[in-house]
């Protein structure tokens, strides 16, 4: 047994660390004051292959390994958690090409997305399928060698900047009935009938833009279909496997992130004639903090070494590092706010931002009540 | 990153899960009923050869590694936390203080017979006036007719009055701290070596712990493992694997009260369906799995930083403190599980729950491991 990174796990993280210590770590507060999509950001990654990592070389990347996605998504979010998500959403959108593409879909999508001259976005949720799947209303018509979709999505993260979206909708003819028959398309964006909505004022990744979309007779050709007719629930929830680790792994970074601060802090912070890091109330605040983050990397370095090594229990170690980091997020976020005092109430200090940002880590890709039910439902199975 | 276990690990698991399944779930209830010590356990697992897993293979040991230790003592503890308690003691901080600083002689003398279960280890550092502040301890070893003598009080030693060996700590220097402890091996048979009236105790019931009196308790210049001064750091050393073995012990109280509530809740019908599909249910059930394997990956690599010869003082306090406090949240929980029936003493739940105290407590109490990793994260 053996915890150590690689020697290119080790590269890329530190490559990650210092870049993003000299360039996103001072742009982090403005990008959140402003609410805007930091485009240099985005440039920067590209340059540095950053948002070529989630792809194997064979397709323009240069790694492909989730837990070496896991750990560049993690140091990212240790500074700026809306920088992250250029990389993250980068995998998510991608993914579904990845996992059920044909190889000239792939041979096609994946390299301008690999050199990040292009951006990925995912849309499967709607206003009335958020958990439940079933509830989908955008609807696929098929015309010859042409599929026509109508309907919306909402909370698209990044739909109002990517290139590329794989979108979801029922291919069914059931009306209102439950979904059951859901396929995914590639939508390119320039496709007539795509029309981003309002962007959405949020509690935090303020620089990312969450998108409503809509699909107004959207003709998108039959070859952009991925796998076949009704494979796309599936799909989507193996999607969902692979990219958990990667919410886990920004939910660890923003922990990390908020610790260094309040370690810091508590060095230099001095009340009754000493620093507060030697009165036992911090000491112990701290250690349970690190304890903590300690666990939840564990298992996000476990999920990510799961699907390199394609274990059949991906889908639950996915939602348990998914579940354990981003609670874990919270805690220890709302704690260094609480170490750091007032100040840590004050937009002057990134305390008050870490605990925004990592209030979503509990609510997207699954919030947290639907990791505790999947857990649940596998724990159940495999004992019977 | 290879976080599978080898093949040895996994055969280390097979066997223990067996003899575990086999021997000690159906001796585990009477053990804490009668509070006896399971001497029938101990021999079984001398047989297969689990009391010398650490030692080297040149000194008749199984010469595994913390992982498969760790795994080893999970397994047992899954049925019964007090065998696991009684095997832990022996195998690490009884036994791994002579293979890490022991000479030639001493390593021949003692290590065959632990290894074998011939002989039982136990570690005697806690005295009345110094638990977590173990250095300003009072037993004192005075130097006489080219040896020692020891004089004082140990308390909450466990094998007390089992144990054929004591690895006892005290001071050289009295007033000097940390700096004037030695360490001393001590046969349970030395004259001047006396142990008090086993405890009773909330739980592991079947472990003895008792308190031991060092009365003119002589010992030889042989007896005294490493150089005069090192004992504090030796006994430091001793509790940082320790504390992967306690780890271990609480994942396995907890992983076998998950299993019943599981089992349980799957049978259990309320409602005119089972409460395995009330969410409320699968909620507890979720979060109990997931901090059962945080506890067990933090552990497993503290036990592999071991392994490896790094450093591990602050993987192992954090192992013991996660794991500990999960271990006392999820027997709770899995009693809950079971309701009024989890609170009769006819069901392992209740058991469990007091089990799981005690390891939030000892080899260094919860507090205690905040203060250590406190300190680290200061220093770092």
């Amino acid at each position: 047994m053996d915890f150590s990174l690689n020697d290119e796990q080790r590269q890329i993280q530190e490559t990650v660390h210092d870049l993003c210590l000299e360039r996103v770590e001072p742009r982090a507060p403005e990008i959140d004051e402003s609410g805007e999509f930091p485009w240099d950001i985005k440039e920067l990654f590209a340059k540095h292959d950053i948002l070529a990592i989630p792809f194997t070389p064979e397709y323009g990347g240069v790694s492909g390994s989730a837990l070496t996605l896991v750990i560049a998504v993690e140091e990212i979010s240790k500074f700026c958690v809306t920088s992250s998500l250029i990389l993250s959403v980068q995998s998510l959108g991608s993914l579904p090409i990845w996992l059920a593409g044909s190889e000239t879909q792939k041979r096609h999508y994946l390299p301008p997305l690999a050199r990040g001259e292009q951006l990925a976005a995912y849309a499967l949720t709607e206003p009335g399928s958020g958990s439940d799947a079933g509830g989908m209303r955008t609807r696929a018509i098929k015309h010859g060698n042409t599929y026509v979709i109508n309907g919306s999505k909402t909370f698209i993260t990044g739909g109002s900047v990517a290139d590329t979206l794989v979108v979801f909708a029922r291919t069914d003819q059931d009306g209102d009935t439950p979904a059951r028959n859901i396929s995914a398309f590639i939508v390119e964006k320039t496709m007539p009938g795509f029309k981003v909505g309002k962007l959405e004022k949020k509690l935090g990744i303020r620089g990312s833009p969450t998108a409503q979309l809509f699909f107004e007779d959207l003709a998108v050709p039959a070859a952009n279909r991925l796998g076949n007719e009704g494979e796309g629930f599936k799909l989507a929830m193996r999607v969902l496997d692979h990219s958990r680790p990667g919410i886990a792994a920004q939910a660890l970074g923003i922990a990390e992130g908020a610790f260094d601060l309040a370690r810091r802090y508590a060095r230099d912070r001095r009340q009754f004639g000493k620093p507060i890091a030697e009165f036992q109330g911090i000491q112990f605040m701290l250690a349970d903090m690190a304890t903590q983050i300690e666990a939840a990397r564990a298992l996000t370095y476990a999920a990510g070494d799961a699907l390199d090594r394609q274990l059949p229990e991906i889908s639950v170690s996915s939602s348990m590092a998914k579940l354990f980091a981003s609670d874990t997020a919270m805690r220890v976020t709302t704690d260094a706010v609480q170490i750091l005092g007032g100040y840590g109430y004050l937009r002057d200090f990134p305390a008050e931002r870490m605990m925004r940002d990592a209030k979503i880590t509990q609510i997207y890709e699954g919030t947290n009540e639907i990791q505790r039910f999947v857990i649940a439902r596998e724990v159940f199975k495999e004992k019977a | 990153m290879d976080l599978s276990l080898t093949a040895e690990q996994l055969e280390i698991r097979r066997l223990v899960r067996d003899f575990a399944e086999r021997e000690v779930k159906p001796r585990a209830e009477g053990i804490d009923h009668a509070d006896e010590f399971p001497r029938d356990l101990i021999a079984k697992a001398a047989q297969l050869g689990l009391l010398g897993m650490v030692v080297p293979e040149a000194y008749g040991g199984a010469g595994l590694d913390h992982v498969a230790f760790a795994i080893f003592v999970e397994e047992v503890a899954r049925y019964s936390a007090s065998t696991a308690g009684i095997l832990d003691v022996h195998g690490s901080v009884g036994t791994e203080p002579i293979v890490l600083f022991g000479n030639e002689e001493q390593k021949r003398r003692w290590l065959p017979d632990l290894a074998t279960g011939k002989k039982l280890a136990a570690f005697a550092l806690t005295e009345p006036e110094a638990g977590s502040d173990a250095a300003h301890l009072k037993t004192v070893a005075t130097r006489r007719n080219g040896g020692y003598v020891l004089n004082g009080t140990k308390i909450f030693i466990t094998n007390a009055g089992e144990a054929q060996l004591y690895v006892v700590m005290a001071t050289t220097r009295p007033g000097a701290g940390a700096e004037g402890i030695s360490t001393f091996l001590v046969a349970g048979d030395s004259p001047g070596l006396k142990v008090g009236p086993r405890f009773k105790k909330m739980g592991l019931n079947g472990s003895a712990i008792a308190e031991v009196h060092l009365e003119d308790c002589a010992v030889g210049e042989t007896d005294r493992l490493g150089d005069e001064g090192q004992g504090f750091r030796i006994a430091m050393r001793a509790l940082d694997s320790g504390r992967i073995g306690i780890s271990a012990q609480a994942i396995g109280l907890a992983q076998g009260a998950l299993d019943d509530a599981i089992a349980y809740a799957r049978e259990r019908k309320q409602f005119g369906r089972p409460i395995a599909e009330l969410q409320t249910i699968q909620n507890k059930i979720a979060d109990m799995t997931v901090k059962v394997r945080a506890a067990r990956w933090m552990t497993w690599k503290a036990a592999a930083l071991c392994d490896a010869g790094q450093p591990f003082t602050k993987d192992a306090s954090m192992a013991k403190l996660f794991a500990t406090d999960a271990a006392m949240d999820i027997t709770l929980d899995a009693l809950q599980v079971f309701g009024g029936y989890g609170y009769l003493e006819d069901y392992p739940m209740a058991r469990r729950v007091r089990d799981a105290k005690a390891c939030q407590i000892y080899e260094g109490t919860n507090q205690v491991q905040r203060v250590v990793i406190a300190r680290e994260l200061v220093r770092a």
